[in-house]
């Protein structure tokens, strides 16, 4: 796989570009520049380092948005075994942009369910580019009420721009579709762990999003409304995307700060799509952890506990 | 969740009311009839010309809706917060305070106790006119505190809403809002009370994907605007015209997602008449004539 590379990111395919060069010429002529291409090798993993390390969140917004970034199909067969995928919501559709199955992290039976945004021009069709419509939610919500009914835990996996916004949605009950969902999930006898992988699109993302834990990705993203959205609100200028991310505060870190979210799982050097294996392995060992905090509190308690959680949402110290 | 696509007409339309003296005459946003403010007032601003319903502060409603003199206001004291310290092109401190100036309210959402038709129950409605009716940290919580007064006397609750979804000046909090309040009436649901909700012109975005359409009945007034996306944000993603009458109470009632649509003018009967069959109570009556009530209102 060609990575694909971001603006900001030019400096470090520039000097990438040249390791290759050298290391086609070491292959065609047997010149001896090993040394070479190792010096360059370090200085392009340290201006990786120097520039992810001060990242602007307009940037952050890019890689999460990234055609290489892995989806949710790329993750499951990394950190599950005996993925059975389910579909359909029962009435009218299979609800292709939400992926949903029963898998086994290690030997524990659970639930997943997540955006899937789709890769190739035609699966991004099939899945709608992992914007969910009504009956999209309505399958998600009938697995983790299965999930409920045989104790699995539920992992969400979300990823999505946002809800679909559509004629046909809006005739089924868009708003409805995700106040269901998240009405229903406050109270579901089950643990839930919510990971957010890529784009945390506003209420299409909340609707896979509540439970006892939130994660998230180190470039992941996740906002009441796309930067480009508030911009062209706010300032009356689309143009002003990277302003309204910085002023939304999208990123994982300062939503770790403002004390909405439990962890930021930490990306392999230059972002989770340059190493798949790195990420998924991380992510799963950081659920892991989580789950097994959580299989130990009765169920009762554990909802008690998710309630009181949704509960301190703007809440503040002096109040 | 453009609330601002809803909020811009309503600007538009005050720019046009300065020609018309303030304060007695009126003018209809529907049919541009100029209306004596007076008679407005007694057709709880209901056009009499046209039938359209027009915007009503929360405060005004609540009062019409409720008894007379039976009214306490809950969680007056919540007030908002810049915790991000938002800044756009204008900033968010600044919002807040022109938005306080106009309406006369702490934030967007106004919750009373009191009675309805003798019944006691709890009410709240969404102040339009503070950024929006959005729906942000102090919306939230006004709104759960209205919940649990109703869950702990057992009473039922009624919420008018009327907003343009969540407010993005508090980012992610306002999105959480969504899950707060949903949390809340799914436990006031498993008590077995009823929530009526009505969904009043407009009610888009994050409130419509919450609280607004998890009611137990769902009353619209005529021609709401009411749904998920905004218009002109469904109209860039598929590149169509919408079709006449979109996302209005009618096509929504046509597509079954909600029970009913109610005149303002008959909501209070009406929603008292719901109320005391789900409560398994005798018929309501009205404490008061009708005349003083209307004498109320124009005061």
């Amino acid at each position: 796989m060609v990575l694909q590379c971001l603006d900001f990111e030019q400096p470090i395919a520039e000097l990438e570009e040249k390791i290759n060069e050298l290391r086609s010429l070491h292959a065609t002529h047997g010149m001896n520049i090993d040394e070479e291409i190792k010096k360059l090798e370090v200085q392009s993993k340290e201006l990786t380092r120097s520039i992810f390390s001060n990242l602007k969140p307009f940037q952050v917004v890019q890689l999460a948005r990234h055609p290489q970034r892995p989806y949710i199909l790329d993750y499951i067969p990394r950190m599950f075994s005996d993925f059975d995928e389910l579909h359909g919501d029962r009435h009218t559709s299979k609800g292709a942009s939400i992926i949903g199955g029963i898998a086994r992290l290690d030997e524990i039976p659970v639930m997943v369910i997540g955006h899937q945004k789709g890769r190739k021009t035609n699966e991004k069709i099939e899945r709608n580019f992992g914007m969910g419509r009504p009956e999209d939610y309505w399958k998600a919500l009938r697995l983790m009420e299965m999930a409920e009914k045989f104790h699995l835990p539920i992992l969400t996996f979300i990823d999505t721009a946002g809800a679909y916004p559509g004629i046909e949605a809006e005739e089924r009950n868009q708003s409805e579709a995700i106040a269901r969902n998240l009405f229903s999930m406050s109270t579901l006898k089950t643990p839930i762990i919510c990971s957010i992988i890529g784009e945390g699109g506003s209420g299409g993302a909340l609707a896979l999003g509540v439970g006892d834990r939130l994660l998230m990705l180190q470039y992941s993203i996740y906002s009441v409304i796309s930067p480009e959205g508030c911009a062209s609100i706010l300032w009356k200028n689309a143009g002003k995307a990277s302003e309204a991310a910085e002023a939304l505060g999208v990123t994982a870190n300062r939503i770790k700060k403002l004390g909405l979210i439990d962890e930021v799982v930490e990306e392999p050097l230059g972002g989770a799509h340059r190493n798949y294996d790195e990420i998924a392995a991380r992510l799963k060992q950081t659920i892991s952890k989580h789950l097994v905090e959580l299989l130990k509190l009765p169920a009762e308690k554990l909802v008690q506990e998710r309630y009181a959680r949704l509960m301190s949402y703007g809440l503040r110290d002096d109040s | 969740m453009n609330w601002l696509s809803r909020l811009l007409p309503s600007v538009r339309s005050k720019d046009q009311k300065k020609d018309i003296p303030e304060g007695i005459w009126s003018k209809c946003e529907n049919c541009q009839s100029i209306l004596y403010r007076a008679d407005l007032d007694k057709n709880e601003h209901v056009c009499p010309k046209c039938g359209f319903h027009m915007y009503l502060s929360a405060r005004s409603r609540l009062l019409d809706f409720l008894d007379k003199s039976s009214t306490a206001e809950i969680a007056a004291q919540v007030t908002p917060v810049d915790v991000l310290k938002f800044r756009d092109r204008k900033k968010y401190k600044d919002r807040l305070h022109d938005a306080q100036k106009i309406t006369h309210e702490k934030d967007a959402l106004v919750v009373f106790e009191g009675a309805l038709k003798k019944m006691p129950v709890v009410a709240c409605a969404f102040e339009y006119k503070f950024i929006g009716g959005s729906m942000g940290a102090v919306v939230g919580e006004k709104f759960v505190q209205a919940v649990n007064a109703a869950l702990a006397k057992r009473l039922p609750l009624i919420c008018f809403s009327a907003s343009g979804g969540a407010r993005m000046q508090e980012a992610l909090i306002s999105l959480f809002q969504m899950a707060k309040t949903s949390a809340a009436l799914a436990r006031f649901s498993e008590a077995g009370l009823p929530y009526i909700s009505v969904l009043t012109n407009p009610t888009m975005g994050g409130v419509s994907a919450s609280l607004a359409t998890l009611g137990d009945i769902i009353i619209a007034e005529p021609k709401a605007l009411i749904g998920f996306s905004g218009p002109r944000v469904i109209e860039q993603t598929i590149r169509q015209t919408l079709p006449e009458g979109f996302q209005r109470s009618e096509f929504l009632l046509e597509h079954g997602a909600i029970d009913l649509i109610v005149d303002r003018r008959a909501m209070r009967s009406k929603v008292a008449g719901l109320i005391a069959k789900l409560m398994n109570c005798a018929v309501p009556t009205d404490p008061e004539l009708q005349e003083g009530e209307d004498a109320v209102r124009q005061s």
